[in-house]
């Protein structure tokens, strides 16, 4: 239509709230603000860590003090204040042994989000670690687990009682070196998970973590770690929300998955931090390094994420082929409202021989927000009969919004391919009111039409995800039509 | 009377394409609207169906004992409009078991029933497929994507039938297709039709009107009705076109 109505319509659609914002009021231990050599002991100490592990904080700590922080992504926001942040912060009561001696509130706001750790009245399945601000506080089904030799706890955990795992995997895949916010995250990391799936154990249950800032002025800096064993298989999960606050507050963390001969590791996201408010007031900094390393043989991992929360997204979950005949695979949905920005991607880097790639990248842009998608694919000249395939789609919701695509290619041999496809389209007032003419109001009909368009990618998430998932697109664009 | 429209005017962007048409039709009854292309049949059937940017600068629309003006698209569609679009847009990613079971259960929810159960969903679109004779495998395809003309229009009907409106507007669903196709649109039509609904087929040719018996015909010109009559005046038109309409009409005005 010429006049175009659709787009006051658009503009109505995405003023929905974000339903996840409350505040916790629990009782805290928090490390002094600001980021010295002594914060890093003060958390080293109050995890009662050894001594390798403080040595490889500092390292980080210094290697850090030389950085910049990148510029190269096309994201704005005002200087962050490193010295402003709190970097530790943790609920006090600690140590638990059962269900009973965890915080009431704590329970409370795990319920609030719909994740119960009460393993009677469990989410068929699925074991979850769940962790808030600085600290795991809860690791469910570990016993199951333990009986197929899987292990599943915290970071923390993992350090005091799988040292020589976390020695040896720790920084592989990702290197405190890697970059500004990797090398910070090396050294204030507070917890995150670990799983470790022995040789030849498809994981009985799925694994997820759910991370939730609650505690004001503090940063949140885990770190996974997944090790998966050759012949082993496991689906990992990962979830976060938090409050609404009109400050920014900073997510920094890293991801690190190994698989060796014939592993596969699916590690799914649903990313949905507080996003600031219609008008770009407050929201979380979410700045992320995230790679595996198919280290084996015919092994694989696969990326799926939803990303949409956060009012500023950096993030480019990648893998390393480094096996022969192995497979990456990234499925993105990120969804921009507002003012949030978002640039993210993926690096897939062919070391091995006959190794394939595929990404699968859908935007979605609305109100004022700006949505890039960023990829390399590099194919090394050892990389012989390797294949890459890119489709990397934007979808406008409104004409104030922003898509881009910065593509980069690097094909090093003659034998192998990569193709790559990108289209971008709007939601056209035709289709709305198509819908609305079959009784589907344009609110429910802008759910549809974007769930259909992610539908791709949302199919790859486990069943419990894909539905959550669905749902927060909705709500999500809620109020950018009307 | 289901829907009664009185001196109605429709401006595009400022522009007035409806200029004072009156409309009225009954329960039972099928009324065609027949007209040259760019006159407002179009622009009439996005009036009554309530789509944004058509501005009503005066007149009524009378629906079910209402003035509808002003209800939203969904709530018209809701209480029983139904439209089948002369160009249906294609929804990529929406399969059509999804779409129709969200506007079956949407339609529900406006008159207070529970959501429909599945399986008794599930049963419904293989009879209603049948009725239009659709064999293929529509209920994972998305909405229109890769349909080809003949589809497009069947997979109106299709929803129709669905959705049993108590007013169903076929805008040109015959144009472009072949004769049996045409013969499916008519049979899903007639299979409709009752005592207590009424369609408005707004067509080009008298073809169609072979197989769904209009009980009045209108020749719609220039934004107003301008000549209303019987089946036969459907016959008048197919043999003499348009131009003695329109010499009448400037010769009158
Ligand atoms: N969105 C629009 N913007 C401007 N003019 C329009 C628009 N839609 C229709 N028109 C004009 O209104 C007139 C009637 O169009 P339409 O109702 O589609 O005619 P018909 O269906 O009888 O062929 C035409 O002159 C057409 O150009
Ligand atoms: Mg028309």
């Amino acid at each position: 239509m010429e006049n175009n109505p659709g787009t006051n319509i658009l503009d109505e659609v995405t003023q929905g709230d974000y339903k996840f914002g409350f505040y916790t009021d629990i009782e805290n231990d928090f490390a002094p603000r600001g980021l010295t050599e002594e914060t890093i002991h003060f958390i080293s100490a109050k995890k009662e860590e050894p001594e390798w592990m403080l040595q490889f904080r500092l390292k980080a700590f210094r290697h850090w003090l030389t950085l910049k922080e990148p510029e190269w992504a096309h994201l704005h926001h005002r200087p962050i204040n490193y010295q402003d942040i709190i970097y530790y912060a943790a609920p006090k009561k600690k140590e638990l042994a059962s269900l009973d001696e965890v915080d009431p509130e704590l329970l409370e706001t795990f319920n609030k989000l719909g994740i119960s750790l009460d393993e009677q009245k469990k989410l068929t399945g699925v074991a979850v670690d769940a962790v808030i601000d600085s600290v795991s506080v809860k690791t469910t089904f570990q016993d199951t687990l333990g009986k197929h030799g899987v292990i599943f706890c915290s970071f923390s955990e993992a350090v005091k009682n799988h040292p020589e795992l976390i020695k040896k995997y720790m920084g592989s895949v990702v290197q405190y070196t890697d970059n500004y916010f990797a090398a910070l995250n090396s050294a204030v990391f507070s917890d995150g998970s670990f799983c470790f799936i022995p040789n030849d154990v498809r994981c009985p249950l799925e694994l997820s973590t759910y991370f939730r800032i609650n505690a004001a002025n503090t940063g949140q800096f885990e770190r996974t770690l997944i090790v998966a064993e050759s012949n082993s298989y496991v689906s990992y999960m990962e979830g976060c929300t938090a409050p609404m606050r009109d400050e920014n507050q900073l997510h920094a963390a890293i991801v690190e998955i190994v698989a060796m001969e014939n592993a596969e590791v699916k590690y799914s996201t649903v990313q949905n931090w507080y996003p600031g408010d219609k008008n770009g007031i407050g929201g979380i900094y979410n700045f992320v390094t995230k790679r595996g390393l198919c280290k084996g043989n015919n092994s694989k991992i696969s990326w799926t994420q939803v990303e949409t929360g956060s009012a500023i997204t950096w993030k480019y979950p990648s893998c390393v082929l480094m096996g022969d005949n192995s497979v990456g695979e990234f499925y993105s949905v990120a969804v921009t409202n507002h003012y949030q920005q978002a640039d993210t991607g993926t690096k897939m880097i062919h070391l091995g021989k006959n190794t394939r790639s595929t990404i699968i990248s859908k935007g979605i842009s609305a109100g004022k927000s700006n949505n890039s998608y960023r990829g390399l694919v590099k194919i090394l000249p050892n990389a012989s009969n390797s294949r890459n395939f890119s489709q990397c789609d934007s979808l406008l919701l409104g004409d104030k919004c922003g898509a881009h695509t910065f593509p980069y290619i690097q094909a090093g041999n003659e034998t192998s391919i990569v193709e790559h496809e990108a289209t971008t389209s709007k939601i056209s007032e035709d289709q709305l009111f198509y819908c609305n003419q079959r009784g589907i109001n344009t609110e429910k009909a802008i759910g549809l039409i974007v769930n259909g368009y992610a539908k791709e990618v949302l199919n790859k998430l486990p069943m419990e995800f894909a539905v959550e998932a669905q749902k927060l697109l909705a709500i999500t664009l809620e109020g950018s039509v009307g | 009377m289901l829907l009664n429209i009185k001196n109605l005017h429709v401006s595009i962007n400022g522009k007035e394409i409806i200029k004072g048409l009156n409309l009225g039709v009954n329960k039972g009854e099928v009324h065609a609207i027949m007209g040259p292309n760019g006159t407002g049949k179009s622009t009439l059937a996005a009036a009554i169906t309530g789509r944004e940017g058509y501005e009503i600068t005066q007149g009524e629309i009378w629906y079910k004992n209402k003035n509808i003006i002003g209800m939203p698209a969904e709530e018209r569609a809701n209480e029983g409009i139904f439209l089948s679009f002369q160009y249906p847009v294609e929804i990529p990613g929406v399969s059509m078991t999804n779409f129709m079971r969200t506007a079956l259960n949407a339609q529900r929810e406006y008159h207070e029933l529970p959501a429909i159960p599945a399986g008794e969903f599930l049963k419904l679109m293989e009879e209603k497929k049948n009725l239009v004779e659709i064999h293929s495998k529509l209920n994972n395809r998305s909405v229109n994507e890769g349909f080809s003309g003949g589809e497009k229009k069947k997979n109106e009907i299709f929803q129709m039938a669905m959705l049993q409106p108590s007013l169903a507007i076929l805008d040109e669903t015959d144009s472009g297709l072949d004769i049996d196709a045409l013969k499916v649109v008519a049979k899903g039509v007639t299979g409709l039709r009752s005592e207590e609904n009424a369609f408005i087929v707004i067509t080009h040719y008298q073809r169609l009107l072979d197989y769904i018996v209009p009980d009045f015909v209108h020749v719609l010109f220039d934004g107003k009705i301008v000549k209303s009559g019987g089946k036969n005046l459907a016959l008048e038109l197919e043999e003499k076109g348009y131009e003695w309409i329109k010499e009448q009409y400037h010769a009158g005005s």
